[in-house]
């Protein structure tokens, strides 16, 4: 990809207002920001709301990234802690949202108003991530009670726990599906990432990535994909982002799984824990990290 | 509450002889400041910090916890970070009175609640046990050091109610 100086600087567009705690977290809703549906997402707050955003549509000539941004809805009275984290369902109907008591809400856009149409229970504390698989099929979560739980969606909004995964010996972070395959991927306060599938619906840990692995040496807070699935990246509390590959040359699963490699380790840029890591589909790794910084990272032409 | 004392016999060290300081006059602190009169500001905050620090009470005993050698001046560094943005971190090392003492995690709470409560937020703060001290010392590190697990943990009104009871001045 073709790179210039200063052609990747950040502009701030607007700063919105309305939480009044910590943003712990935000989601795009993958349906919207087509000329009939303007761009939406959801930020999640400490004030134990979710507030749904929409940008106006813009005016016929000019470009919509100038247009503004309203608060749409408010989805309170539902949590009674932190809400953690949320994730649209690929369709963008339904977004799932964890909090801090320890239970995952599902809502849906009813005729403009979004209202609560399930809430799953099981997590023993603070939950802290939730992810929908590429189909819509299934919903993970996880937190601090070192579990990962698969559910799987039912028609009339029923949700029933096909899997609770033991493996990881702390808190788990973040747990992410894989863009295509049925894979999913939990980070952990116990320094690894874990790789599940499922063997005729029994749910195992395929793989662990830890230290022996070039892996992490503290806390992985979070992970994301390329947009072909084949990359990983990882982003720790030991200061660096990991690349990852499929190691396509092993034996491949009957279902396209294949193990994961190390391919190399970005170390020196951000000084404080890196929270936060996303691989866009245009290629660009943003990284986030308490020293207040949010870098990006592209790949060279000698693929560095 | 913790119902039996796990550190009976504290050693009690005396408290040290202040020196007088001088009070900053007001200075806005988020207007542009040239560095070094940021940098003085800064650092006179801390001096007034460290007083409302030494009014502590220790959840066991009633001492304060310079008085048990909890804490120490020369255990709060300001590190000075230098890049775009101006960092200003805390490093706090604190001595657990015993070593396997299981109120580390909970003074190591109330001292990173102090100075949420008295710091511009756009301080940093690293809290660590000092090395050596403490049979499980990376653990309580990790857990103090984990904003997630702390505010997770500041949501539990038990705990709150603890902090603020050992954040309490004593007068007597």
């Amino acid at each position: 990809m073709e790179f210039y100086e200063g052609a990747c600087e950040l502009k701030l567009l607007q700063t919105l207002e309305g939480h009044t705690d910590r943003v712990w977290s935000l989601a795009w809703n993958p349906a919207t920001g087509t000329a009939e549906t303007p761009l939406v997402f959801a930020s999640c707050s400490g004030d134990k709301t979710v507030r749904i955003w929409e940008q106006n549509p813009s005016p016929s000539s000019s470009s919509s990234s100038h247009s503004s941004w309203n608060c749409k809805a408010v989805l309170e009275d539902t949590h009674t802690r932190t809400v953690r984290s949320c994730s649209w369902s690929p369709s963008g109907k339904s977004l799932a949202v964890a909090s801090f008591d320890a239970t995952t809400s599902i809502w849906e856009n009813v005729g403009g108003d979004f209202e609560c149409v399930s809430t799953l229970e099981g997590h023993e504390n603070e939950v802290k991530s939730v992810s929908w698989n590429a189909s819509g099929t299934l919903l993970a979560t996880c937190g601090r009670d070192k579990s990962v739980w698969i559910w799987e969606v039912q028609p009339g909004n029923e949700y029933e726990c096909v899997s609770v995964l033991q493996g990881h010996s702390q808190d788990v972070k973040m747990v992410l599906w894989h863009p295509t395959l049925d894979v999913l991927f939990s980070c952990s306060y116990d320094n690894t990432v874990k790789v599940w599938a499922d063997d005729d619906d029994d749910w195992q840990c395929v793989q662990t990535l830890g230290e022996p692995n070039n892996g992490h040496s503290s806390t992985v807070w979070a992970l994301s994909f390329n947009k072909t699935g084949d990359k990983m990246v990882t982003c720790s509390d030991d200061l660096t982002l990991k690349i990852w590959e499929m190691d396509s040359t092993s034996m491949q699963s009957a279902d396209g799984y294949a193990p994961w490699r190390h391919l190399f380790t970005i170390t020196g840029y951000h000084d404080r824990t890196i929270f936060s890591v996303h691989w866009s589909s245009e290629g660009i790794i943003a990284s986030g990290a308490a020293d207040d910084a949010i870098r990006f990272f592209v790949e060279d032409k000698d693929g560095l | 509450m913790v119902s039996e004392l796990i550190n009976a016999n504290p050693i009690v060290y005396e408290k040290k002889e202040r020196r007088a300081r001088s009070v900053p006059t007001a200075v806005e602190e988020y207007a542009v400041e040239p560095i070094d009169q940021q940098e003085v500001f800064d650092i006179l905050s801390l001096q007034l910090f460290w007083y409302g620090l030494c009014t502590f009470k220790n959840p066991e005993h009633p001492y304060s916890l310079e008085e048990l050698k909890e804490i120490t001046e020369d255990a709060i560094e300001v590190d000075d970070q230098q890049s775009y943005v101006r960092v200003l971190c805390f490093r706090i090392t604190f001595t657990p009175t015993v070593e396997h003492c299981s109120m580390a995690t909970i003074i190591g709470v109330c001292l990173r609640v102090k100075l949420l409560r008295s710091l511009p937020s756009r301080y940093k703060v690293d809290i660590r046990v000092v090395p050596g001290s403490h049979a499980s010392e990376s653990a309580v590190n990790k857990q103090l050091n984990d904003k997630e697990r702390v505010a997770a943990a500041l949501e539990n009104p038990n705990l709150v109610d603890m902090v603020d009871e050992c954040l309490a001045p004593s007068y007597d």
